[in-house]
C-alpha cells in the first residue's frame, strides 16, 4: 500500500511537471529547460537528504502524529479536488490546455540570447514547487513506515516511467487518467493519515495493520457517496474555472 | 526607496508561506477540522479508558470533515 500511494502521488505531481517541462522546451529551447529541471532536482535530493535522516530521530509516536495530521489535511484537501472536479463543480485538470496556456505565456516572453533565464526559471519552479509535494509525501510516508529507502527508490522509478513515457507521448499528458488517480492517492493518504494519528494518541486500532484495510474501503465508499451526493444536489452544474 | 528584506527573511517568509498555503490554503476548515479531531481524540484515549471510543471517533470525524467541507464549497458554488 506504502509502494502505491508513493508511486501514484508521484506519478500525479511528474505529469504536471512534465507538462510545463515540455511546454518550456518546445518554445524556448532545451537546454536551458533541462538546466532547469536538473537544478530542481539537485535541490530536491538535497531536501531529501537533509531531513530524511533528521526525522528519524524524531520520537515514534510525536512524528506519527504529526505525520499522521499533515497527511489527514493533505489527503483531504486532494480528496475534496477530486470529488469537486468529479462532479463538475472543479475544472477537470486538463493538460493539453495547461500546455497550450503555458507555450503562449512563453512565446510572448522576449527571445533570449545564449542562457534562456525565463526558460530556466520556470522550469525549476515547475519541476520543485510539485516535487515538493512528492518530497513531503515520500518523507512522511517513507520515515513513518520505518521504510524511507523503499519510498525513495518507489518515486525514482516513478518518475523515471513519467519521463520516458512523457518523452515518447510528448503532448498527449491529457489522456492521464488524473483525476481517479488523484481520488486513490486522496483515499490512501486519508488512510495512512488516520491510522497513524491514531498511533501517535496511542489509540490501539483492532487487527492493527488490517485497519489499514478496512480505512481505503471506508474513505473509498465514503468519497463515492459524495460524489453521488453532489451530483444530485448540483445535477446542471457548469464546470467552473480550475 | 523601500528596503528590500535580506535573504534569511525571505528564505524564513517563503518558507512559512509554503507551509501555510500546503495546510491551510483555501480550505482552513479542513485544517481546523483536523486540529479538533486530534483533541477529541487525544482526550478519548490517553487517558486508555475510551480506546474503542477513540478508534471510531477518528474516522468518523475525518469523514463528517470532508462533507463539512464539501457543503462550504458547495454553498459558494450556488451563490
Amino acid at each position: 500500500m506504502l509502494v502505491g500511494a508513493v508511486f501514484l502521488a508521484c506519478t500525479v505531481e511528474m505529469v504536471e511537471a512534465l507538462t510545463i517541462v515540455l511546454a518550456v522546451g518546445h518554445t524556448r529551447g532545451w537546454r536551458s529547460a533541462l538546466e532547469g529541471v536538473g537544478a530542481a532536482l539537485i535541490a530536491l535530493a538535497a531536501l531529501v537528504a537533509g531531513f530524511g535522516p533528521a526525522l528519524v530521530h524524531v520520537p515514534l509516536n510525536w512524528l506519527r502524529l504529526v505525520v499522521g495530521g499533515v497527511l489527514l489535511i493533505f489527503g483531504m484537501q486532494w480528496l475534496r479536488k477530486a470529488i469537486l472536479r468529479s462532479c463538475g463543480l472543479k475544472a477537470k485538470h486538463d493538460e493539453d490546455e495547461i500546455y497550450r496556456r503555458k507555450v503562449a505565456e512563453l512565446k510572448a516572453e522576449d527571445a533570449a540570447i545564449g542562457r534562456d533565464r525565463v526558460a530556466f526559471v520556470v522550469a525549476f519552479k515547475g519541476v520543485f514547487l510539485e516535487g515538493l509535494e512528492v518530497v513531503i509525501i515520500v518523507l512522511t510516508l517513507g520515515t513513518s513506515a520505518h521504510r524511507l529507502s523503499l519510498a525513495i527508490v518507489v518515486a525514482a522509478i516513478a518518475v523515471v516511467i513519467v519521463s520516458t513515457a512523457g518523452v515518447v507521448v510528448a503532448r498527449q499528458l491529457s489522456r492521464v487518467p488524473e483525476n481517479a488517480m488523484k481520488t486513490s492517492v486522496g483515499v490512501l493518504l486519508v488512510t495512512y493519515g488516520t491510522f497513524w494519528t491514531g498511533e501517535g494518541l496511542k489509540v490501539t486500532w483492532p487487527g492493527n495493520d488490517v485497519m489499514l484495510f478496512v480505512f481505503v474501503v471506508l474513505y473509498a465508499v465514503v468519497t463515492w457517496l459524495l460524489i453521488q451526493l453532489m451530483r444530485r444536489v448540483h445535477p446542471n452544474v457548469n464546470t467552473v474555472a480550475p | 526607496m523601500e528596503k528590500k528584506p535580506s535573504l534569511p527573511v525571505r528564505v524564513l517568509k517563503g518558507f512559512a508561506m509554503f507551509w501555510w498555503d500546503f495546510l491551510v490554503g483555501d480550505t482552513p476548515e479542513l485544517f481546523v477540522a483536523v486540529v479538533f479531531t486530534i483533541g477529541v481524540v487525544a482526550l478519548l484515549s490517553l487517558d486508555g479508558h475510551f480506546n474503542v471510543a477513540a478508534a471510531i471517533a477518528l474516522p468518523a470525524l475525518a469523514v463528517v470533515a470532508l462533507a463539512l467541507s464539501l457543503w462550504r464549497a458547495s454553498r459558494a458554488a450556488r451563490k
